[in-house]
């Protein structure tokens, strides 16, 4: 971060560096995207040094009131579930919020990286950050090192005069959209979501549909689980709301789901 | 994965893309415009590599747009087209070339004719009067082999887009919902919906 101070700053001679081409610390490597792949293991196949947190399901969408965001909170490395506690949500102000999939380093750092940048533009500017323009600093941090291994999926969600929400992951990819869904149960959680999302819901509903999305998804998606973490973002800001666990929505929607309350069903706790 | 094509008649061209834009197996959008107006009578379609598409498209438009405004002159769609392919070339050797593919319409208001230059990653680019890319080419090329003539209305161009369509629905194995179709010709820029077409 030093780096990025002093390029904004003057060198000795007095020449403002801000036009040089902005130099990054990679591994002294012929290609640092390969040597960290030695050391990397993605698909949990090998006993690697380096193991990438993946498996995860994170929402958000704009509706009448502001975004709401949910996420799972689980974190695994291979077979093994690490953690059932993960904070998967990145508060970048009292604004605008972040949400983690893929690697979790990168995601955490970077987020911390943004939520600096952005605080530097309303500093410089003296005037508030738009959704936009925050996750346009996203896309233009990771676009400098594409190709370098960078491993993230996010959303930033926040409110300009009106909901805001763009997807950004570590190809440079900024997509603007009404809703997304990003990680391996977002297949289950489109499933939901696309089903029942209007753009004009109440607060009540928008957080029924988010819960229901996350809890489908925990349960057909191996590596997402724990418990429901859900934001509102408004006008004022953002408001996180109490955890929900979703063993405890398995048991409070489970007369609804079809499969599990067959006559035959094992898991029909009536017939037993 | 993406369709791109693009016609050129005597007084006017079109330029047709999908909407869809997708990460690996999941659409993460259907209303995604992968078209850039470049100068009033001139439109730039790009696909390839995410991060790519829209850093060098915004590049490209920014200076394009720059020097309309400081020459007071608008750059034609062949010194457009030329630009591209030379900032594409530049940046060809580098340490990580832009990985796109791109048709360049336009109408060029002196000459008063209607033109497609195609342009892939590698900086290769051709003045044509048709042109695809991805895999939609090998289901629309023969479409406008057959069909086209240079002498077309805009009206047959519209039709000619809509075999298009027909042949990619028939035929190929991923459906596109929706599709961007934007015209260029004396008027300037617009966009007409596939409803309408």
């Amino acid at each position: 971060m030093n780096r990025i101070v002093e390029q904004l700053t003057e060198n000795d001679a007095g020449e403002l560096k801000l036009c040089k081409e902005l130099e990054f610390e990679l591994a002294q490597v012929d290609s640092p995207l390969t040597f960290g792949q030695q050391f990397t293991d993605v698909k949990s196949e090998k006993d690697a040094m380096i193991k990438v947190a993946h498996g995860t399901t994170t929402l958000a969408f704009k509706f009448r009131e502001g975004v709401l965001v949910a996420t799972d909170s689980r974190a695994t490395m291979g077979n093994v579930i690490s953690s059932q506690s993960v904070k998967k949500v990145i508060e970048i102000n009292d604004r605008l919020l972040g949400t983690m999939a893929g690697g979790a380093a990168d995601c955490s750092f970077w987020g911390r990286v943004l939520g600096m940048e952005c605080r530097l533009y309303e500093l410089r500017n003296k005037k508030k950050i738009s959704v936009a323009a925050a996750s346009k600093i996203l896309a233009n941090i990771v676009y400098r090192y594409k190709g370098s291994g960078l491993s993230m999926g996010m959303m930033v969600a926040g409110w300009d005069d009106k909901p805001g929400l763009y997807y950004v992951d570590s190809d440079a990819r900024r997509l603007e959209n009404d809703l997304f869904s990003v990680g391996s149960g977002s297949t289950f959680a489109y499933g939901v979501l696309d089903a029942h999302y209007k753009y004009d819901m109440s607060l009540d509903e928008a957080k029924d549909l988010a819960r229901r999305a996350i809890f489908h998804a925990t349960h057909r998606d191996a590596f997402s689980g724990g418990v429901v973490r859900m934001y509102w973002v408004h006008q004022d800001g953002w408001e996180a709301y109490p955890l929900e666990d979703v063993n405890d929505l398995y048991y409070q929607f489970h007369p609804e789901i079809a499969l599990t309350n067959a006559q035959d069903s094992p898991l029909n706790l009536a017939s037993a | 994965m993406d369709a791109q094509f693009a016609i050129a008649g005597k007084d006017f061209a079109i330029s047709v893309t999908d909407k869809t834009a997708a990460s690996s197996i999941v659409k993460l959008k259907h209303n995604e415009d992968k078209t850039y107006a470049l100068t009033p009578q001139t439109l730039m379609s790009v696909s390839g590599e995410p991060g790519d598409t829209s850093n060098f498209s915004e590049y490209i438009q920014g200076n394009v747009r720059l020097y309309g405004i400081r020459n007071m002159q608008e750059l034609t769609p062949s010194e457009t087209a030329n630009f591209i392919r030379g900032e594409l070339a530049g940046a060809l050797r580098s340490r990580r070339p832009y990985q796109v593919n791109i048709l360049v319409i336009g109408y060029d208001g002196k000459g008063g004719e209607g033109s497609v230059y195609w342009i892939d990653y590698l900086a290769g680019m051709a003045k044509v009067p048709y042109a695809a890319h991805g895999y939609c080419a090998y289901f629309v090329y023969s479409v406008l082999d057959r069909e086209y003539s240079p002498d077309i209305t805009l009206e047959q161009g519209l039709d000619l887009i809509k075999q298009c369509f027909v042949a990619l629905k028939m035929r190929f194995l991923i459906q596109f919902s929706d599709y961007t179709v934007k015209v260029v010709d004396k008027n300037g820029l617009r966009e007409i919906k596939v409803e309408d077409l």
